[in-house]
């Protein structure tokens, strides 16, 4: 049976070239970046040429990259850092966050902190105004996510930070799904604090880095023995940090613009379908995203019917998958539970084909049919 | 997440579908939650004769209204009353801990569909039975007042 991967938002294949530049640092260069000698130099040179070429690829001259075991720790990092030296109380995210940024804030509201959820409109996207009014005496940090993991909302993040610039706050944005996909020229977007990762970009899984604007006061999350210019103790993953910077090459402009062809292509064929809609926008989405809606039918078991005829998706997050709670983010867009429940999250990578998309929009048809045929509702009424 | 029998019964589920005329229907779960289960039965002197079922849900949800439908069928209504959740889930092997409600589910709908039967014909109702529909008709009132529909 064909097998199709179409959860790219999950995670990505290495690429060949990754893993080759990655081969060495195991078993031939294995030194420690801390140590004196000759293999730890080699390391600690391999360590410091992959962080100037992320620095490059963000215009990020300005700010220190900390390598940290990926996207979930680097967004701890900035909450929890920032939170710990700073003499505010309020935080301002949004509520469609990743689970480590919410969850995060939940454990600063216990201690002590206040944090205001932003809504969203029915496309995913924050209001400049409800943001303009969050604010408070006492806010200190505002975290938005750019490129949202479910429905592909990207948000203004340069308004963002204009806002963020007039009220004198710290501006962190969790990355992970956007970077390499939208250009960010951290020149011109200025943020504060901003987090990516590896594995979403054809990179190693286990890597990632919180990358932090001069002056920024933020205290480590992690003590030991002052690794990352003490922001990040614990001896360096440094053939995960060379794959990391490698995989930044991986995602070429051409390859933006097919996975924004095969995406429209994708959710004009789906929504051929009988009661189906897109969640998400149709503009500023990004160009890996199609998230889609069906009436009358479960998520799950369409993911299972899917996965029957090869095709690998996802209900939105795959972290929310262990729980039985509609998707929080399409319940922020403003979608009832029932309607939450019957989603579809399919993510393309530069790998995907034409054929692989048609024959997804086949297995779909296929599959929502089948599931209609089990359901009550589209019988009887 | 799901072996082998459940991913069977979800792929090809046995007695899909609904009886016209049906001699008795149930309902349970709700749609907010992500899971309807319709049953509809065909009884003939005392005899489940044919059942037959439709589901909104997920796989679990399916794959317990075909094996609840198999047990039940042919089953005397006294019998078919006795099928518990362990049945199901033995039946099935087993199912993630976080699907376990799903089996309660489709015990509930033939449980609920038992009661119609015998309500619309006027047959006595065991005592159980009567507490069962109640509480279920308790539960989908809480869940219409939450929710603000079934």
């Amino acid at each position: 049976m064909k097998k199709i991967y179409l959860d790219n938002a999950a995670t990505t294949p290495v690429a060949e070239e990754v893993k080759k530049a990655m081969e060495p640092f195991f078993s031939e260069n294995f030194g420690n970046a801390s140590s004196l000698h000759s293999f730890g130099r080699e390391a600690k040179r391999a360590l410091e040429i992959s962080r100037e070429k992320i620095s490059k690829k963000l215009n990020a001259k300005n700010y220190q990259i900390i390598f940290t075991s990926g996207g979930t720790e680097a967004n701890n990092f900035a909450l929890k850092g920032v939170a710990s030296l700073t003499s505010g109380k309020h935080i301002i995210t949004t509520k469609i966050e990743h689970d480590c940024v919410l969850n995060t804030c939940k454990w600063l509201e216990k201690q002590g902190f206040k944090v205001s959820y932003l809504p969203v409109d029915k496309e995913g996207f924050i209001s400049l105004k409800e943001l303009e009014n969050a604010f408070r005496k006492d806010t200190f940090l505002v975290s938005i996510i750019h490129g949202n993991n479910e429905i592909g909302t990207i948000q203004n993040l340069e308004e963002i930070r204009k806002i963020c610039a007039r009220h004198n706050v710290y501006l962190h944005t969790d990355a992970c799904q956007s970077f390499c996909k939208v250009p960010i020229d951290l020149k011109k977007v200025n943020v504060d604090l901003i987090t990516i990762n590896s594995h979403k970009i054809h990179g190693p899984k286990g890597v990632g880095a919180l990358l932090i604007k001069e002056g920024t006061k933020i205290e480590p999350i992690l003590h030991g023995g002052g690794q990352e210019n003490g922001f990040r103790s614990g001896t360096e993953n440094i053939s995960g940090i060379v794959g990391f910077a490698k995989a930044i090459d991986v995602i070429k402009d051409k390859d933006i613009k097919n996975m924004e062809k095969l995406r429209d292509t994708l959710i004009k064929g789906s929504l051929e379908i009988e009661n189906s809609y897109l969640n998400g926008p149709q503009k500023n989405r990004l160009c890996n995203n199609v998230n889609l809606r069906f009436d009358y039918i479960e998520g799950e078991a369409l993911i299972l019917q899917l996965d029957s005829k090869g095709i690998a998706t996802s209900t939105g997050s795959a972290c929310s998958s262990k729980s039985l709670e509609p998707s929080h983010v399409l319940i922020a867009m403003g979608l009832r539970p029932e309607q939450a429940h019957g989603s579809v999250r399919l993510t393309l990578s530069k790998e995907s084909t034409i054929e692989e998309v048609k024959y997804a929009i086949e297995a779909l048809k296929e599959s929502v049919e089948i599931l209609r045929k089990i359901s009550p509702f589209k019988n009887v009424q | 997440m799901y072996n082998k029998k459940v991913m069977s019964h979800f792929l090809h589920p046995h007695n899909m579908g609904e009886i016209k005329n049906a001699d008795g229907i149930g309902k349970a779960g709700n749609i907010v939650c992500g899971d309807v289960m319709q049953i509809f039965l065909k009884i003939e002197k005392d005899t489940i004769k044919d059942i037959k079922f439709r589901t909104l849900g997920c796989a679990a949800a399916i794959a317990t209204s075909s094996v609840a439908t198999d047990l039940a069928k042919g089953k005397k209504i006294n019998q078919a009353l006795k099928i518990k959740d362990e049945d199901i889930i033995k039946k099935l092997g087993d199912l993630p801990s976080i699907k376990l409600h799903c089996s309660l589910l489709s015990v509930k709908a033939l449980r609920e569909a038992i009661y119609n039967y015998l309500s619309k014909n006027k047959l006595p109702i065991p005592k159980e039975l009567e507490s069962v529909h109640k509480k279920n008709k308790k539960e989908l009132s809480i869940a219409k007042k939450k929710h603000g529909k079934e």
